[in-house]
């Protein structure tokens, strides 16, 4: 049961790293992208491909997978999102999903599409049993709910106290003002943008291991990415946090304990929840 | 008659042109007697872009889950064949029954919320539907699709054939009436509202339409053609696997009716000519990474600016 909590805790966690940059592109420029995933693809074959082929250790890999992918995100987003903003929903879900279909097609291409495995230092692989084996807790999860909650702690920080974050939320609420007050919105939005990336292809790299790793990747956890933004909502950071723990904890429990139904209880949930609250959760008043 | 009925009534006379298209088309299966099955297939899938027009282009609702009634439909269709009774026609308008009755129950979830609250909505019907599809195996044959339907004659006396001549006919003869209505319906008073709700929900709230009945009423309306062409697919291939709800499917579809246009009628079927021409095409040279060059196609599309596409001549132009 604890055990339960324990991975359903991490999943969460996990899930959380991956979706904020999605959250923040959402709430901030109001794009619907469903390519996020595809950066967190990214960052995952980032590290199985560096710790095959130039037999980089994991605790390296996975920063060279967030700075790679947030390179990454700011190329696309200079090139190719920057041009989207202002287009309807309609454009920008087409747009999104056929940059999924070729990063999906373009990996399954180069890579080939069996599923990767993560080769994970020694020290991370054991498991630890507390009170008589009722909370078990491989390490490896332990050290993925650390670096999240550390991860958590400074983006709200950064978000709070920052001059950058102040900056940021101004270019959230009203970019127009915020434009004529002198803050270059453009680099605000590419360094928001890559630093979400970065995130996501961070989540990728850590969560090979948990959640696999193959060319179908973001097709496979787009659905998530997407309920943790709209059941949690768009502002601010603990509401998708709070709905990636749920998440995490209704997938695990519901796979242990109904393995028959499924993904079926978590998204039944997912649109009950939006049906009572559509816009999300968390989330305060209408927008 | 008042100016108002008369350009309502100017609008709803079919052009000339669409007259003879349509002759050409019912003329198809005869010309090409070997393409026949593909000439069905693309039939299916242009009615299916047209019911997703009615959602999309004139009533302004991004769904990511129309396979979910195509599914549905092709569902209930292959089922109701296989264990009550295999007319076809019979079967359809049960098909199309049941799906109306899901599409109003779904329509419930796509009154309220942003762009996104309905795209995950859609999205996750579809989903749903599609793992109960995959674990009631005992009644769909879960992932190995449900097999061995088989079709009794239409009318009672063309037989369905290996070629596909009676399945060309059939799914043109089904689509050309379900045009004919959808003619009708989009320029009725009906579906003027509709427009003003896409251009403006709030201010068609004001003048005294009632936003919510009508968007109820063109969801079912949506879901039930939905279920048609999924029914017609079911029986016209004999076979229903999960694949009828999956996500490529409704991305598909978005993306024919964007090729073709959204907001005419005639949007749907372009749009299913060319992207299947499209997809014969590519996937003949490369099978296994035709999605790519999809999603390429995708990408510079919606660069470039979809409304352009069917006009060449702005392409110089910078947007």
């Amino acid at each position: 049961m604890l055990t339960l909590l324990f991975d359903g805790v991490a999943y969460g966690m996990l899930l959380f790293i991956l979706a904020i940059g999605l959250s923040v592109t959402l709430g901030l420029m109001n794009f619907i992208n469903l390519a996020h995933g595809a950066f967190a693809m990214a960052g995952g074959y980032t590290t199985v491909l560096l710790m095959q082929h130039a037999g980089l250790p994991f605790l390296l890999c996975v920063p060279l997978a967030f700075v790679f992918t947030a390179l990454l995100g700011a190329l696309m987003e200079a090139t190719l999102y920057r041009r989207m903003y202002n287009k309807p929903h309609l454009d920008q879900v087409l747009f999104s999903i056929g940059l999924t279909f070729m990063a999906v097609a373009g990996v399954d291409y180069f890579v080939g599409s069996t599923q990767q495995l993560v080769q994970l230092p020694e020290f991370l692989k054991g498991r630890t049993e507390l009170w008589d084996g009722a909370l078990g807790m491989g390490h490896y999860r332990l050290a993925i709910i650390a670096v999240c909650a550390v991860l958590t702690v400074v983006l709200q920080l950064l978000l709070v106290r920052t001059r950058f974050g102040s900056q940021l939320r101004a270019a959230v609420d009203n970019p127009r003002v915020a434009a004529g007050l002198g803050i270059d919105v453009n680099k605000v939005f590419l360094l928001t943008f890559a630093m979400g990336s970065g995130l996501a292809g961070l989540g990728g790299a850590l969560g090979a291991e948990v959640l696999g790793l193959d060319p179908i990747f973001p097709l496979k956890f787009m659905i998530y990415f997407l309920i943790v933004v709209a059941v949690g909502g768009t502002s601010g950071l603990t509401g998708p946090l709070l709905a990636a723990l749920l998440l995490g904890i209704a997938d695990v429990a519901g796979k242990y304990y109904v393995p028959k139904l499924g993904a079926f209880i978590v998204y039944s949930l997912m649109i009950l929840i939006l049906l009572w609250r559509p816009q999300g959760l968390f989330s305060r008043g209408g927008k | 008659m008042n100016r108002v009925a008369l350009s309502l009534s100017l609008a709803a006379k079919p052009r000339w042109w669409e007259f003879a298209l349509w002759a050409c088309l019912l003329c198809l299966p005869l010309l090409l007697p070997t393409h026949a099955l593909l000439i069905s297939e693309i039939t299916v899938i242009a009615l299916f872009a047209m019911s997703l027009d009615l959602i999309l282009g004139y009533s302004g609702i991004v769904s990511l889950g129309h396979a979910a009634f195509f599914g549905m439909g092709a569902y209930s269709a292959a089922l109701f064949a296989k264990h009550i009774n295999p007319d076809p026609l019979l079967g359809l308008a049960v098909a199309t029954a049941v799906t109306a009755l899901l599409g109003a129950f779904c329509s419930l979830g796509i009154l309220r919320g942003s762009d996104l609250t309905r795209l995950m909505v859609t999205l996750g019907v579809a989903l749903i539907l599609q793992e109960l599809a995959n674990k009631l195996d005992f009644i769909t044959g879960g992932a190995d699709g449900l097999q061995g339907v088989v079709m009794g004659p239409v009318l009672g006396y063309f037989e369905f054939d290996l070629v596909g001549q009676t399945a060309a006919w059939y799914t043109l003869g089904i689509t050309l009436g379900v045009f004919v209505l959808l003619r009708q319906v989009v320029v009725s008073p009906f579906g003027f509202s509709l427009q003003a709700i896409r251009d403006n929900a709030l201010r068609a709230q004001a003048i005294g339409i009632p936003v919510h009945a009508r968007l109820i009423s063109v969801y079912t309306l949506a879901a039930a053609l939905a279920g048609m062409a999924g029914g017609l697919q079911a029986q016209t291939t004999g076979f229903a696997s999960l694949d009828v709800f999956g996500f490529d499917r409704s991305a598909d579809v978005l993306l024919m009716l964007v090729i073709g246009g959204t907001g005419w009628l005639w949007g749907g079927i372009v749009g299913a000519v060319v992207f299947k021409t499209l997809h014969s095409i590519i996937s003949a040279w490369t099978p296994q990474y035709w999605t790519f060059w999809l999603g390429l196609f995708l990408v510079l599309l919606m660069l470039v600016g979809r409304e352009r596409l069917i006009r060449p001549w702005t392409w110089g132009r910078r947007a």
